[in-house]
Parts: C-alpha cells; structure tokens; sequence
C-alpha cells in the first residue's frame, strides 16, 4: 500500500498495472465475502436469540446471545450417540485406510516388482468402471455385513485415486537406488518399509490421513444404505434427519417413519426453536474439522499438487 | 543361485519373473490387502452386473437366476420415466460444468495476482473452507437460507423488492437445478482454484521478466503467458468432467429432493437408488446403472480420443 501510494505520489505508477491490482483485490474481496458470510452466519446465529433467527434477519454479530440451541443439542443423546459413531468409523478407517495405501503405494512403486503394471491396470481400471449400486449392496449383503461397524470401517478405506497419489510420491522421494544400498546390509522390504521408507513419507501419510479422515467424518449414504440400527448411525446421518425434517414436513412428508404424534405443546416450542436448534448443531458438528483444518492446510493443498503431477 | 545348484541338472537360465518373486516376495504381500479389497468391493459386484440381464431372485443369487436378455433394458428405455430422468441429468450436469467451470480458474488469476501474501494467504484459507462442509450440513444450510418465512435469502429478496411473500426455492421445480448448481459452485470453487493456482505457480518467472522488459503491462502478462501455461491442465480437468456428464452423484439429489420439485430433481443415480434399494427392484435399476456407467465411459473415451487429437493431452 505504501509502496503504490508513493509510486503515485511520485507520478511514477503504471496506470494500467495499478488497476489490475485493484480489480483483483476487490474481485477476491467479493469471493471471500461470499465464501466467509453464510458460514458466519451459521455461527453467530446459533447464538441468537430464536425470535431474530425466526424473522430472518441479517445478522453481522450475535444480538441477544442465547444458548437454547447448544443445551438442546448437548442434552440429546442421538447426538453424543453419533459423535462417537463416527470417532470410531473416522479413526479405524483412517488407520486402515493409510496403512493399506501406504503398503500397496509403495509395493507399486518399486520398479522391479515383476507384473505391478498389470496390478496398476487392474486398480485403475476401476475408477473408469464398477458394478455400481445395487450389485455392490447385493455383495455386501451376501458377506452379511449390512448393519454392522465393521462395514462402516472398510467402506471406503481403500481408494485407487490415494494410492497413485502415494505410488507417485514414492517414486520420486524413495528411490530404487536407496533400496539398493538397504540391501546390503542385508534389510529386506518389510525392514526396509518399516525403517526408511514410513519416517520418509511423514508429509504424504499426513496428507492421505486427512483426506480419508474429512471423507469419513462427512459421509452420510453408506450408513444411510447399509445401517439400520440407529445405535450405530453415524453424526451425519442423525444430522440429515434433523436438518432436512422441515422441508420433509413441507414437502408433504416423503417419509412416513418421521411422523410421530407429540405433544403440541413441546412441538409449538421445538417450532420455535428449531431454526436454532438446526444452527447449533451445524456449529458442533462442522466446528471441529473447520477450526482444525487451517492448520493443516498446507498438506491439502500439498495433496491436491502430488496427485495433479500424475493426473 | 544355490537352489540352482542343489537341482543337481546341468545350470539353467534362472527365469528373470521367478528371480525377481523370489527376491521381491514381500511386495506381493503388501499388495494383498488392496486386492482383496478392490476383488470385493470393485470386481466381484461388476461380475454381479450379469443379473441387468437376469430376473435375480434371492434363491439364485448372482449365477442362478434365470436370464431375460435386454427385457430391463427396454423397459427403461420404452417408460414413461427415461426422457424426464435423462433431462434432468442432463440439465444439472451441462448447467455445473458451465457455471463451475469457470470461475476457480478466475479465482486462481485473481489470487496469483495479490501481491500481499498475508491476504492471500486468508483468502485462500477463507475460500477453500466450504470444501470441507459435508453435504448433509450443506443441504441443511440450504433450507435454513432458503426457507420461504425465516431464510436471509428471501429476506433480502423482498428488501430489494423482487418478491413478496418469499419464494419457496425448494419447493418449485423450475429452482431445483439453479440451488443445485449454485450452491455446488459455492461449495467447490475454492477447492477446485487449488490446481490452477500450482500451475500458475509452475509458470516460468523468467518469461514474465522478458515480457516485462519488452513493456507489456500485467493484463497482457496474464493473457500471453499465465493463461497459455495453465491451458493444459485447463483441458485435461475439461475432459474429466465431461467424462462424468452423466454422473450426476445421489448424495446431493437425494437430500434437496422433496415431493414438489420431484419433476426434475429426479435423477439417473437417485432413481437407481429408488427402484433398487427401496422398490428393491434388483434387476431393472442394476440395468439402469450398468447402462449409465457404459454411456459415461463412452463420453469419456471420446473426449479424451478428441482432446488427444487436438492438443495432445490425453488421460491415460
């Protein structure tokens, strides 16, 4: 700022520079405007008072700070139920997910392991092309593994696309060269993979945790198709039903099962509330990836440069 | 070599494949869970895809069932159903890619050109964070905002006096596909500047001092050497999402659709879900599937035969 202020107190500007400086700015300006604004909202209002949030006010700060929507939410059960549902479906999946791609990357990477080109065929293959829905539910249901954890864990584990990723990663960070000497002093693969390979690709296994851990947390259909039993819903799919019940009502109710008779004195009060109560627990369920994600941001965005350099 | 010997016969030629599985047996191993993986999840449902041509029946399971040849295929293609569905799809996906398309390219233009890096450093964090949103809150977002009576979007409709009992943007049919899209390209423009903006990063700043010293101001800059470099990775993305004309995804569908915007929400993926897990109509919506997926990979092909030929620029 200084800098262009002098340069044109100077008279020393390029005129036509200087305004694509500021077409820029304010053109970014506006994106993030748009980007920040509605997420904003969300916060400030889960704090608000519910009869601001029902007239549909714009909001820039929380008017009358009000807490109903975060002691409703904190006091449901359905909703601890599912946060640990999907602590444990982010976490075991992960694992598994960084430990299987991180095993068959490397495997693939390897220049002298006889037949990894048609393995690579085979994987990539499927990106293209797959069963599709319903024979993929017939499968799992034949393995008998519909409504169970284990399901939840496995689905979506393993992804082609994360291990090219990992593969490429591989190729250029651990070179063949480098076996060659372990070798030598007599170090096998797994030795090999546990010793040098594991502590050289700290950056890509933290990208790959990431990515399956944000999948993991935000998916909802799997455990829709494949969970009956609410003990094991997932948050998001407690989430879904809270969030899209309004416009389930509106619309004529598609689903019968959501239908209860309750008490109209209570329902009068959830009305009331429930704009609130839906801000709240958007807050408390997106909060946590959103507060964490800035700080380990640059390994996305490292995640999203690896796989382009394959593409 | 000593196994060789211990064989007692005159020394062969030791097999170049054998040597090398012998000396590599670990790989195999670490390849095994994904396999197995990938057999199961991937290859044994696509060998499941036979029973588009069968009636599948519970008792006969995937081999069993008795075969009825294209009886599914026509069914879809001869109902009442498939040129609505077909639009829909059509309609949504054409509308994402044109509208989508775009503007994380101008997003990635527009942060490359800041030059304080500490706003640009907030910006990109600012708009890459919706990426991160999951489509149920996202879709929970949507009819918070849009309600007719309490949502901020009709309230600043009737501020500036375009409506006045509020618009019910969920409910009417002929919206459906704008919420979709929009709220799509909100979601994803941020994300999806990413790759640009390591292409533009990728761009040699030796070219940029050349064109500086020979007097050509940013703007040319921008138009005879950024926009050029990044072409290549702007086509390769163009080929992949015409490959997915057709994939138009039922996560998203599923959650905005509702009884009165039925007409054209309902799409190819949401009306497999239908017909199969809920009408469990196994072989009709598995026909539908398989036809979707065929016709996809067919675009695909395509584009990227065409895209090859005229820039050489080619997925696999």
């Amino acid at each position: 700022m200084k800098k262009t202020f002098h340069k044109i107190m100077t008279g020393n500007v390029a005129w036509d520079d200087l305004i694509y400086d500021v077409v820029c700015n304010v053109a970014l300006f506006l994106f993030v405007i748009v980007c920040f604004y509605p997420m904003y909202f969300i916060l400030i209002a889960s704090f608000t008072a519910p009869k601001y949030v029902n007239s549909g006010e714009f909001l820039l700060y929380p008017k009358e700070w009000n807490f109903m929507g975060y002691t409703q939410v904190l006091k449901d059960n359905d909703v601890w139920t599912g946060y640990g549902n999907t602590l444990i479906y982010v976490t075991g999946g992960t694992l598994l997910g960084v430990t299987v791609t991180m095993l068959a990357g490397y495997a693939l990477s390897r220049k002298d392991m006889w037949g990894r080109g048609f393995l690579m065929k085979i994987f990539v293959f499927t990106m293209y092309f797959g069963g599709g829905l319903i024979p993929t539910y017939l499968v799992i249901s034949k393995l008998q593994l519909t409504n169970t954890r284990i399901l939840m864990i496995l689905l979506g584990s393993v992804s082609v696309y994360n291990t090219i990723v990992v593969r490429s990663f591989m190729i250029s960070n651990v070179p063949d060269e480098l076996y060659e000497a372990a070798i030598l002093d007599g170090c096998g693969h797994p030795t090999f993979f546990a010793k040098v390979v594991m502590p050289l690709s700290k950056a890509i296994i933290s990208v790959i945790a990431l990515w399956l851990a944000v999948g993991y947390w935000n998916s909802y259909f799997s455990a829709m198709i494949y969970l009956s039993d609410p003990k094991k819903y997932p948050l998001q799919l407690y989430l879904r039903q809270i969030l899209m019940m309004a416009s389930s009502v509106a619309g004529s109710a598609s689903d019968p099962e959501k239908e209860q008779i309750i008490d109209p004195e209570y329902l009068a009060l959830m009305q009331q509330l429930a704009a609130v109560l839906k801000y709240a627990l958007i807050v408390v369920s997106t909060g946590p990836v959103l507060c964490i994600y800035p700080f380990v941001q640059k390994y996305f965005v490292k995640g999203v440069m690896i796989g382009s350099v394959k593409g | 070599m000593n196994v060789t010997k211990t064989n007692g016969t005159t020394p062969k030629k030791v097999n170049p494949v054998m040597k090398s599985m012998r000396r590599n047996w670990p790989l195999y191993l670490f390849v095994l869970p994904m396999l197995v993986y990938i057999i199961i999840f991937n290859y044994w449902p696509m060998y499941g895809l036979q029973i588009a041509f069968k009636n599948y029946t519970f008792q006969g399971g995937f081999t069993g069932s008795p075969w009825v040849g294209f009886k599914w295929f026509e069914q879809f293609l001869t109902g009442p159903r498939f040129l609505p569905i077909l639009k829909n799809t059509l309609r949504i996906s054409i509308y994402s890619l044109i509208a989508g398309f775009p503007l994380p390219i101008v997003l990635a233009l527009v942060l490359n050109g800041i030059e304080n890096l500490k706003w640009k450093k907030l910006a990109q964090t600012i708009t890459y964070m919706p990426h991160f949103i999951s489509m149920s809150v996202l879709c929970g977002m949507l009819s918070l905002f849009l309600s007719p009576s309490t949502g901020i979007v009709n309230t600043a409709l009737r501020f500036l006096g375009l409506t006045k009992d509020g618009i019910y943007f969920l409910g009417q049919a002929n919206l459906f596909h704008h919420v979709y899209v929009w709220s799509g390209v909100w979601q994803g423009m941020g994300w999806g500047s990413i790759i640009y903006l390591a292409a533009l990063s990728g761009v040699d700043p030796g070219l940029h001092e050349a064109a500086k010293i020979d007097g050509a101001n940013k703007i040319q800059r921008v138009w005879h050497i950024d926009i050029p470099c990044i072409l290549p990775t702007i086509v390769i993305l163009l080929v992949m999402n015409c490959g997915s004309v057709l994939g138009v995804g039922y996560e998203k569908v599923y959650l905005l659709q509702n009884n009165l915007n039925m007409t054209t929400s309902e799409v190819i993926s949401t009306y497999v879900y239908k017909m199969g897990l809920i009408s469990r109509q196994y072989s009709f919506s598995t026909a539908v599937g398989l036809m979707n997926n065929v016709v996809n990979f067919i675009i695909l092909a395509i584009v990227n035969k065409t895209s090859d030929k005229l820039s050489g620029i080619s997925l696999w």
